[in-house]
């Protein structure tokens, strides 16, 4: 990969262009602020701590739905991935319920809970939760039946059991899925925040546009950018670390 | 024998579905939770039938419909398109992956204020922030897709000097079209979230419009009867998708 450079050839080109836009009469729009001041309320927003408050914020949102969701998700998903029965008696009901996009959970949480962090890490639970239980069951279920029987012969406790056989046994399809739903988490609250709680990385785009500071509405849509970007990767890294086997597969794939 | 056991399950699915609203309905009639907050199922049920045989609620779930499907038409076409440009050529994929890895963990809700910026708070506005949200699945899977087609099939179609529009038509898309189907259903599902999120944030008609209506002025039922058509709505379409995907997908069962 000696062309690595090709990749910033597009986004600097546009910046370029878009500078030398503002530079010309008639071309210039309010609306597209220039480059150069968006570079300014970014260094601005991040020097005075603004963004890191507002990012902490959604984050404490985020992680907390995203907590909730994990413990209820993997809980459920062992047990039905390990009952097969009662799969098949609790799964329509919940075939029936995940189908529900996350935001119309909006009103009603904005009604039980009122403004602010819990209102917005229940929506984010609701979101994250079907991703998590959904890949625990089938993880669970794909396990490979002698590492089942193993426990059996060894007459493991249900504690041992699950904590020797079946959690690292399922544990790196698990990862995939945790790291699917940490993503989602982060959308999820931004997008709350943007539709109606005013807190948080979401709020502050819209007061920036509402009150007409579009260089800090792009700075901040730029950091968001960075922030979900900096969140992929992070887990991905962290996922590669922590997990032999994915690392496994993935030097299998690169072969 | 099998055939008894599957009957014996859907029966069991239908009684804890039963189960979950009788708790429901208990729940709701011992007022553990304010009612204000948590109707019973059958406040809500019945208030739903009558939203549907009034035709009330006809208009602002058509509006969400048409919006959801029309921007994610547009998704949808433009992220197959796109994904053969990148996977087609070495110079596209260098000079394009770099800013898509960084758009897209971006949540898409985040372009929404620009979105208000350049088109004002209008039909045209939503369908642009639902196209750029459902786009990424399918164009991820598109270029996945297609540069996993056998390339032994290339060669055959080289052997018989078809057109590039031929190649195209006959070999590429119907080989990456199992990855742009699976693509194109989970874009669907975020085209309903953005859907419900712009009409709630820019006051647009639709189901995510009225349930908000429904929240600000206490009418709970109505708010509950919004979130169940969301989740019909949600549910139908995916089903509608699986239906094509068997459909279209029906040659490679055969082989």
């Amino acid at each position: 990969m000696g062309k690595r450079w090709l990749g910033a050839v597009i986004p600097v080109g546009v910046l370029v262009s878009w500078e030398a836009a503002w530079h010309i009469e008639n071309v210039r729009m309010e609306s597209l602020s220039r480059p150069w001041d968006v570079g300014l309320a970014l260094f601005h927003g991040l020097a005075g701590g603004e963004f890191l408050i507002a990012t902490a914020e959604t984050f404490q949102a985020a992680l907390l739905g995203f907590a909730i969701a994990a413990v209820i998700g993997l809980v459920a998903g062992v047990v039905l991935g390990l009952l097969p029965w009662l799969e098949s008696v609790v799964g329509p009901s919940i075939d029936a319920m995940r189908p529900v996009p996350s935001v119309a959970l909006i009103p009603l949480t904005l009604m039980i809970f009122g403004f602010g962090v819990r209102m917005e890490a229940a929506v984010v639970a609701f979101a994250c939760l079907w991703p998590i239980l959904i890949v625990t069951i089938s993880a669970v279920r794909g396990i490979d039946t002698a590492l089942l029987n193993v426990a059996r012969v060894l007459e493991m406790s249900t504690y041992e059991r699950m904590v020797k056989i079946i959690l690292p046994a399922a544990l790196s399809r698990i990862a995939v899925g945790l790291q699917l739903a940490l993503a989602i988490s982060l959308v999820v609250a931004v997008t709350v925040e943007i539709v109606l709680n005013p807190r948080g990385l979401g709020h502050g785009m819209m007061s920036a546009q509402q009150a007409m500071r579009f260089d800090q509405m792009y700075a901040q849509l730029l950091w968001i950018g960075a922030v979900g970007w900096g969140l992929s990767y992070g887990s991905q890294v962290l996922l590669d670390r922590w997990s032999p086997a994915c690392r496994a597969d993935r030097a299998k794939e690169r072969s | 024998m099998t055939r008894n056991r599957r009957w014996l399950s859907r029966f069991g699915a239908i009684i804890f579905a039963l189960f979950l609203l009788a708790v429901w309905q208990i729940l709701a009639a011992l007022e553990v939770i304010s009612p204000l907050f948590f109707p019973s199922p059958l406040r809500t049920l019945s208030e739903l039938w009558s939203q549907i045989t009034s035709g009330r609620i006809w208009t602002p779930f058509s509006s969400t419909v048409v919006r959801m499907v029309y921007g994610w038409l547009a998704a949808s076409l433009l992220g197959v398109v796109l994904g053969a440009l990148i996977a087609g050529s070495r110079f596209s994929k260098l000079l394009l992956t770099p800013m898509l890895e960084f758009i897209r963990p971006m949540p898409a809700s985040a372009i929404i204020p620009v979105a208000i910026l350049a088109f004002g708070l209008s039909n045209r506005m939503s369908t642009a922030v639902i196209a750029f949200g459902s786009i990424w699945p399918v164009l991820l899977a598109a270029i996945q897709g297609f540069s996993t087609v056998e390339p032994r099939l290339y060669e055959m179609a080289d052997a018989m000097r078809m057109s590039a529009w031929d190649r195209f038509r006959k070999v590429s898309l119907p080989g990456a079209m199992p990855d742009i189907l699976a693509g194109a259903r989970v874009g669907l599902a975020v085209a309903l979230i953005l859907a419900v999120v712009t009409e709630m944030q820019a006051s647009l008609p639709g189901l995510g419009q009225s349930i908000l209506m429904a929240q600000r002025s206490f009418r709970t039922p109505e708010l509950y009867a919004g979130v169940i058509m969301l989740g019909a709505i949600g549910f139908g379409a995916s089903m509608l998708l699986q239906w094509v995907e068997r459909r279209l997908l029906r040659w490679r069962s055969a082989q």
